[in-house]
């Protein structure tokens, strides 16, 4: 038995891949992330409030209901037991009960959901489209009136309160011009018209082929979205122009003129492929921020999203609610961050 | 030459300080004339002046007691006699509401600005000059912070909490500090690997006096830049919280909660959510602007325009 | 010997806060079917010189001179769309730093293919074929799989054989040499000059050699121009260095170490002001 004598002080090291080594490392990081994010919430929803049953139940409970919760938040247990019921439910999908809606919080998440994810993709899109042109246009003109107009783009979306923005579209295009849709996702007429398969209602009348509720879809669409495609074009402009003007000045630049390329070349197929990676996770960035700006929107614009849900669960203190939308935002949140972080070892040739 | 017949700007601008005071104050004159020499900083500096300045004279300034109704002079437009911004639903001027609401945006600007980036620097710098299991808890932590978007995280501190202004604080420093940290973190790790603090911990330097009298004062400088650009931030996540009836309470004239009152009357008296909503922007866009000109002033290797 | 290149009176400068600052002030030489070499320390205006006959110096900077005329053609009068076929077709360039110098994300064999491709109108595999002789000839074993490595995967002097076979695979006429061997290790420096100085002379090319190094210009090249200040302050043949005259080039040859006179200290440049308002000397042959 002595030549499998176990000795701790040295340990063999496991004879495993380097790549898989690597993934490993990454799932153990990502499991810490997300622990902590759950404990966070925990913290807040179960430990901060002095009364958290009635924070479950609400203030009308009867004394049975209230001992039910009592006993099924395990508040008679030590806290690290409480944590662990909570983590245990959560990863079975369980947020509890809403007070406000009276379903579980999960089927309401999954309902509102796919209305925030619709609004953001279109908004990220505008400001991919419209904001990566223009910052590599702004490097590339560095001082002149487009670099300037750049700029003051920029700064003023920075600058500007987004529900007030929104409130002033609304005003303007919707009030004064009649151009979009007012709030809302749909009109009258149009709604509880469309088989909801994917719950986006673009996608959905699009399939149905009700080519008139798609229309009706896009025009109640296209304010929010374009206002939150201005936001993340301000950033994602921003970002591009600072990361194209480092690589303008990189010596593989001259190099690309010195073999006569044109200017045209020299910027797309040999600056710009430098940026592409951290491109990705400025995109990946601003999506998550979109995810958080459309909070507000969603306010504004009647969008019945999981910004919605999250600030009407908020003012009825429906705690459950809150935590369960905080929670799935977080976890996408970093489900972005991995994605950019793999997507960086995919098309970083120095990464490998 | 003796130092009485030197102007107080030749003493600023001399090559040859004689005194570690007057290296200081040159410094500062210095990078002062550079600002100025920047339009946007100044234009910048000038609204935030106008911000405190009215903060400051409210009382003086306001044409109408602030929450005084008079529901016979409701909704009333732009310009009309003694109210020349117009009176919200209940009556009251608008203006004088909003030159009381630059006391409650200042607050929460000043809280905040205390309160996060003190925490950030501590953890910051602690974690990168102790390295090791410090170094790895505390960062784990920071990115569990920074793993929110920050206004939900805020929501739900606020849920938590209760609303009013000290939570809305709160809440919004809570999901502030973790950028700094990182942030002092990255400068202490290259300062820390430096041959001056070497020198200084062979004299027998402890780590508490290298951290707050050499590392401190080194990330003070883009610490200032940051917080500065950040305040745009932060103002606009405060009225955030306000519009959304969970930072200051009516009938306080914060402007957030302002927009929110006048949402309701958006198509027929738009200048009602308009005004406050113009007061945001203009201080937002000061601390950006001011932000900028002090980064190329502090931190040169970071401005790329 | 024919005159590829006439540079007449060049000026580069560059407005500053204080004025503006000439980088490069009234050089004029030419260049045959030779090696010539450019010396001088940092801030002499040299590596300036040679982008500035490539028209790469970027705005705010400033170009003026009475002409640089390849072949009798005036560079400066070209548009820009012209000077495109010039460069890489006509006169090319390698640089220092073949980490920096190279595209991060592209393939070796991606880059080299563009190089010949802009200017030849070849197929892609025919391409392919001359860019993996070109790497042969430029002594990189197994050529084929360098062509699909990443320039980090590179040691320096790989990388610098590479950028030289790019830089030579439109078969320039002149080749300007900025400093290409000063971030090399010393042990392959050598190797990398023969290889490109074969090649140089196989082709008949003319070579502008821009360095720091005395002692390898003067072993290198055939005519020596020393710039100090944006001008050029003595024009020598590279065997008769040691017969220089002004007092730079000579204090620049007492500041190195030599084997055969041994010193126990050796001598420290002064620097005379009155070098630098001198009139620059012609670098014509």
């Amino acid at each position: 038995m002595s030549s499998t004598h176990y000795n701790p002080k040295r340990q063999p090291r496991l004879p495993l891949p380097s790549w898989l080594k690597g993934t490993l490392v990454t799932l153990a990081s990502i499991s810490v992330t997300m622990l902590g994010l759950l404990f966070v919430t925990f913290f807040i929803g179960r430990v901060m409030p002095i009364e958290p049953v009635l924070a479950v139940v609400g203030e009308r409970a009867t004394q049975e209901q209230y001992h039910a919760a009592y006993l099924e938040l395990g508040l008679d247990k030590p806290l690290i037991v409480q944590f662990s019921y909570y983590v245990w439910d959560v990863l079975h999908g369980d947020f509890g009960m809403s007070l406000l809606t009276a379903r579980p919080v999960s089927d309401d998440i999954g309902r509102v959901f796919p209305a925030t994810m619709e609004l953001a993709t279109i908004g990220i899109t505008i400001g991919i489209v419209l904001g990566v042109p223009l910052g590599v246009i702004a490097a590339v003109r560095r001082g002149s009136w487009i670099d300037q107009i750049a700029r003051v783009v920029a700064l003023v979306g920075y600058s500007m309160p987004i529900f007030w923005l929104g409130l002033m579209g609304l005003l303007l295009f919707y009030g004064v011009l009649g151009w979009v849709g007012g709030p809302g996702r749909q009109g009258i007429f149009y709604e509880d018209m469309i088989p909801s398969v994917t719950g986006m209602i673009l996608v959905d009348s699009a399939l149905a082929r009700d080519w008139g509720a798609f229309r009706d879809a896009f025009s109640h669409i296209i304010l929010p979205a374009s206002l939150l495609g201005y936001y993340s074009l301000a950033y994602i402009s921003r970002m591009t122009r600072s990361f194209m003007l480092e690589q303008l000045s990189a010596e593989y630049v001259t190099t690309a003129r010195v073999k006569g390329m044109s200017e045209w070349a020299v910027v797309w197929r040999h600056a710009f492929r430098n940026i592409r990676v951290q491109l990705i996770t400025v995109i990946a960035l601003s999506y998550a921020n979109l995810l958080e700006g459309s909070v507000l929107t969603e306010i504004i614009f009647s969008w019945p999203g999981i910004g919605n849900y999250l600030t009407t669960a908020l003012l009825s203190a429906d705690m459950n609610a809150v935590l369960g939308a905080t929670v799935v935002v977080g976890l996408i949140f970093i489900c972005l961050n991995i994605f950019s972080d793999l997507l960086y070892k995919i098309f970083d040739p120095r990464s490998k | 030459m003796s130092s009485q017949s030197l102007t107080l700007r030749q003493w600023l601008l001399t090559d040859t300080p004689t005194s570690r005071r007057q290296a200081r104050f040159a410094a500062l004159y210095k990078g002062w004339l550079s600002l100025r020499s920047n339009h946007m900083a100044m234009i910048g500096l000038a609204i935030l002046v106008v911000l405190v300045g009215s903060a400051v004279f409210a009382p003086l300034l306001a044409p109408h007691d602030p929450f005084v109704q008079n529901l016979a002079n409701r909704l009333q437009p732009l310009g009309t006699e003694g109210h020349i911004l117009g009176t919200d639903s209940l009556g009251r001027d608008i203006l004088s509401r909003m030159i009381y609401g630059s006391r409650i945006t200042l607050y929460i600007v000043a809280l905040v600005a205390m309160i996060a980036p003190v925490a950030g620097l501590l953890v910051g710098t602690v974690s990168g000059y102790a390295g090791g299991w410090t170094d790895i808890v505390l960062m784990r932590i920071t990115d569990i912070f920074l793993a929110f978007p920050r206004l939900v995280l805020a929501l739900a501190f606020v849920a938590a909490l209760g609303a009013g202004i000290e939570n809305a604080v709160l809440a919004i420093s809570l999901t502030a500090w973790p950028p700094y940290a990182r942030m002092a973190r990255a400068e202490t790790l290259t300062i820390r690997s430096s041959d001056y603090i070497s020198a200084i911990r062979l004299q027998g330097a402890g780590p508490m006096r290298i951290i707050t009298k050499h590392i401190w004062p080194l990330c003070i400088s883009s610490l200032i830049v940051r917080v500065t650009l950040d305040m745009a931030g932060i103002i606009l996540a405060a009225a955030g919280l306000g519009f959304l009836g969970l930072g200051a309470q009516p009938p306080s004239p914060e402007w957030g909660a302002m927009i929110s009152e006048g949402r309701r009357f958006i198509l027929d008296h738009w200048w009602i959510a308009t005004m406050p909503g113009l007061a945001i922007f203009a201080v937002s866009l000061a601390f950006n602007l001011l932000g900028d000109g002090l980064r190329d002033v502090l931190d040169p290797k970071d401005s790329a325009s | 010997m024919s005159t590829l290149l006439d540079v007449d009176n060049l000026w580069v400068k560059f407005p500053t806060r204080n004025g503006i600052f000439d980088a490069v002030r009234g050089v004029s030489f030419s260049l045959g079917r030779e090696r010539l070499g450019i010396v001088g320390e940092s801030g002499s205006g040299k590596s300036l010189t040679g982008r500035a006959i490539l028209r790469l110096i970027r705005n705010p900077g400033i170009v003026e001179a009475g002409h640089i005329s390849l072949h009798g053609e005036n560079l400066l009068d070209k548009s820009e769309k012209d000077m495109r076929a010039i460069r890489g077709e006509k006169i090319s360039m390698v640089m220092q730093d073949p980490k920096f110098s190279l595209n991060p994300v592209m393939t070796v064999g991606d880059q080299i293919i563009e190089a010949y491709r802009l200017h030849a109108k070849a197929s892609k595999s025919e391409a392919y074929k001359k860019s993996v002789e070109m790497l042969e000839a430029v002594a990189i074993r197994d050529p084929k799989r360098v062509m699909k490595a990443y320039p980090h995967e590179m040691s320096g002097g790989m990388g610098q054989r590479i950028m030289i076979a790019m830089m030579l695979i439109p078969n320039p006429e002149i080749l300007i040499a900025d400093e290409p061997t000063s971030a090399l290790d010393v042990s392959v420096q050598g190797q990398v000059l023969s290889i490109m100085d074969k090649l140089v002379k196989d082709r008949g090319m003319g070579l502008l050699f821009i360095s720091h190094d005395l002692n390898l210009v003067s072993q290198f090249c055939d005519r020596v121009l020393i710039m100090y200040s944006g001008r050029i302050v003595e024009v020598c043949d590279a065997d008769k260095l040691h017969e220089a005259q002004h007092p730079y080039t000579k204090g620049l040859l007492g500041s190195l170490p030599k084997f055969d006179e041994p010193s126990d200290r050796l001598q420290v440049l002064t620097r005379d002001p009155a070098w630098r308002d001198a009139p620059s000397v012609e670098g014509r042959a």
